[in-house]
């Protein structure tokens, strides 16, 4: 039974940090329609901007998560306005060759500025938290907790607020939304900002449990993908739920079977639902 | 520039590659020279895929690894003769690709793009953790160079280059083949529009699955030649890093066009030579270049020049319609006076 916990708490914190990644992913996918391939490199940039605040700066843990935040939202608004934007018309190959681009270009900026070394966040959160007789590292179940408040709070969000839900109408019908007065422009660039904030705090979130290096957002970007395939491009709900089930596959596909290739789970889950269903896990309709 | 075109422009090319061993000071030249003529071997397999058909394949480096890991495996492991293992290096990429094709090809646009850059994620996962076949992150050491045709020997680097070269031309001259037939034609139409191609009676799914079988085999060619030329592989090969590269030379030599794979990697192998100092860091310079080259120079260098020279011939062919309707003009003015 402790055992199950476990494996049940891994699945849970997994879930969240991937759920996070891909619900910024999906978002852009909403508006733009464009598979952002660089979302990964966000994801790595969040995580050493914080670290760096966190060690240069002696920055506290959760300001120097929200500075991190700050600072990819603003890349990804720039990657919007210097390269998405002006692609808006292009065949569909360019952009994700654009998208590329940008992604070679912040993995070689990080290099260049910080190193390709390995490295581990501190985490003020050491403790182990015992609930009912089960043991849990506090780091994982802030990652839990955060990444749920992180999920409502931008639920009532796309759903309460009017700017929110000018993301919603875009997504839904973009030329319905330009009818009715609504800024594409705006729209795009709050998205892309959203989106990478979110990156970045589930890089910040994640980071003390994992390290921290140049290419640490290849995998996570890649699972994003089969999380927002899983759940229908462009979906939110798919997203999180999507994201929950390659976290717990993962955990319990690692202990089960074999932690050696508990990696290539995700994937070739991925294959087997797309050679089955090819529209995807939770979308109607063809594509 | 007519002599550029047609046949004499070929043999032109052709002339230069085979004589720059003449030039060449050293043979860290003709190392380079080699490597890039292997990647764009590997470059035109994906050209005809992404460039041809218009799938953005992103998995392609997987399958340049599965070549390259064929000859690595069967002639270190198994003992075979380096020519049978380079043969088989095609095919496991192109039987392995068609089982890969007829999965991923069902899906459209950026759902193929997902899936094959998670193919190829899972093939270069598989190469790392199967230590016991691929060895793992260590991977294979000692792989024989090509072994002696008859009189014809391959150890010099001189000899290696022509062999590379060699293969170069076969795989450009069947590629010409291939684009300028109807079926290339028909890859074409796909690339314009799937509708519009079905609509023609095009089989979709067949022709899909045929360009990415050929696009493989290419790859895994690729990979077999690169096997016995650097005699050493690691996991490294599968990596995505190597399909943005080949990436970055389809668009900066033109993409969907002949001569793009081999003039794109041959200039960014230069130049990468030049930026020697910036070493892991060239990205800095080759990221933004790849930005920029979609947005405002999407054909390429090869691209760019069949571009001129179509607007050229529209101009000359301008020229022509006025002089005829001013001719024919004045002579309907002579007819009236």
């Amino acid at each position: 039974m402790e055992l199950f916990f476990q494996l049940v708490l891994n699945g849970l914190t997994l879930g969240s940090v991937y759920g996070l990644v891909a619900l910024g992913l999906t978002l852009v996918y909403g508006i733009l329609h464009v598979p952002n391939f660089s979302h990964g490199a966000l994801y790595m940039v969040g995580a050493y901007v914080a670290f760096f605040l966190m060690t240069d700066y002696g920055i506290n843990y959760w300001v120097a998560i929200l500075g991190a935040a700050a600072v990819v939202g603003v890349l990804g608004v720039l990657s919007e306005r210097l390269v998405f934007h002006p692609l808006r018309d292009a065949p569909p190959i360019h952009d994700k060759i654009a998208a590329i681009g940008i992604l070679l270009f912040l993995e070689a900026g990080v290099m260049a500025i910080w190193g390709a070394d390995f490295r581990r966040m501190q985490t003020p959160y050491n403790e182990i938290v015992e609930i009912f007789g089960l043991t849990a590292p506090a780091q994982r179940l802030l990652i839990i907790v955060g990444a749920f408040v992180l999920v409502g709070a931008l639920h009532l969000f796309l759903k309460k607020t009017i700017l929110g839900s000018t993301i919603i109408a875009m997504a839904q019908n973009r030329e319905g939304a330009s009818l009715v007065g609504i800024n594409a422009t705006q729209v795009s660039m709050l998205t892309f900002f959203i989106s990478g904030a979110l990156a970045a705090v589930a890089a910040g979130l994640f980071a003390p449990i994992n390290l921290v290096f140049p290419s640490m957002g290849h995998l996570v970007i890649m699972k994003a993908f089969v999380i927002i395939v899983l759940g229908g491009m462009g979906s939110i709900p798919g997203a999180i739920i999507g994201g929950l089930i390659i976290g717990f596959a993962e955990s319990f596909a690692g202990f089960y079977i074999s932690t050696h290739y508990k990696d290539l789970v995700a994937f070739l889950l991925l294959v087997v639902i797309l050679s089955v269903r090819p529209e995807g896990l939770f979308t109607k309709g063809v594509r | 520039m007519k002599y550029l075109q047609g046949k004499a422009g070929w043999a032109i090319l052709l002339a230069l590659a085979l004589l720059f061993p003449l030039v060449a000071g050293n043979n860290y030249q003709l190392y380079v020279m080699s490597l890039a003529f292997i990647f764009a071997i590997a470059t035109a397999g994906m050209n005809l895929i992404t460039g041809y058909t218009g799938q953005l394949n992103l998995g392609h480096a997987g399958f340049m690894a599965i070549g390259a890991y064929t000859v690595g495996i069967l002639t270190v492991t198994y003992e075979w003769p380096f020519w049978g293992a380079f043969a088989m290096s095609g095919v496991v990429a192109g039987i392995i690709g068609f089982f890969v094709g007829i999965v991923s090809l069902r899906l459209k646009e950026h759902f193929f793009a997902i899936f094959t850059l998670c193919v190829g994620f899972i093939i270069y996962l598989i190469i790392e953790k199967w230590d016991s076949v691929t060895g793992g992150t260590v991977g294979i050491i000692g792989i024989p160079g090509p072994a002696p045709i008859g009189p014809i020997e391959f150890n010099s680097a001189v000899s290696q280059y022509y062999l590379v070269v060699f293969f170069l031309v076969v795989s450009l001259w069947l590629m010409h083949r291939i684009v300028n037939s109807l079926l290339g034609r028909t890859f074409v139409a796909i690339r314009n529009s799937d509708d519009l191609a079905q609509a023609l009676g095009i089989n979709l799914m067949r022709n899909k699955t045929l360009s990415f079988v050929l696009s493989t085999i290419y790859a895994g060619v690729a990979g077999g030649l690169y096997a016995g030329y650097v005699r050493f592989l690691g996991p490294d090969l599968a990596g995505t890093h190597y399909t943005f590269d080949m990436i970055t030379f389809l668009l900066v030599g033109g993409i969907g066009t002949l001569l793009g794979p081999v003039a794109g990697s041959l200039l960014v192998a230069w130049v990468t030579q030049y930026l020697q100092f910036l070493a892991d860091y060239r990205m800095l310079v080759f990221g933004p270049l790849l930005v920029l080259l979609v947005i405002f120079f999407p054909h390429g260098i090869v691209g760019f020049y069949y571009k001129k020279r179509m607007e050229r011939e529209m101009k000359k062919a301008a020229a022509a319609a006025q002089a005829n309707r001013a001719q024919a003009v004045n002579k309907e003015a002579g007819n009236n006076a």
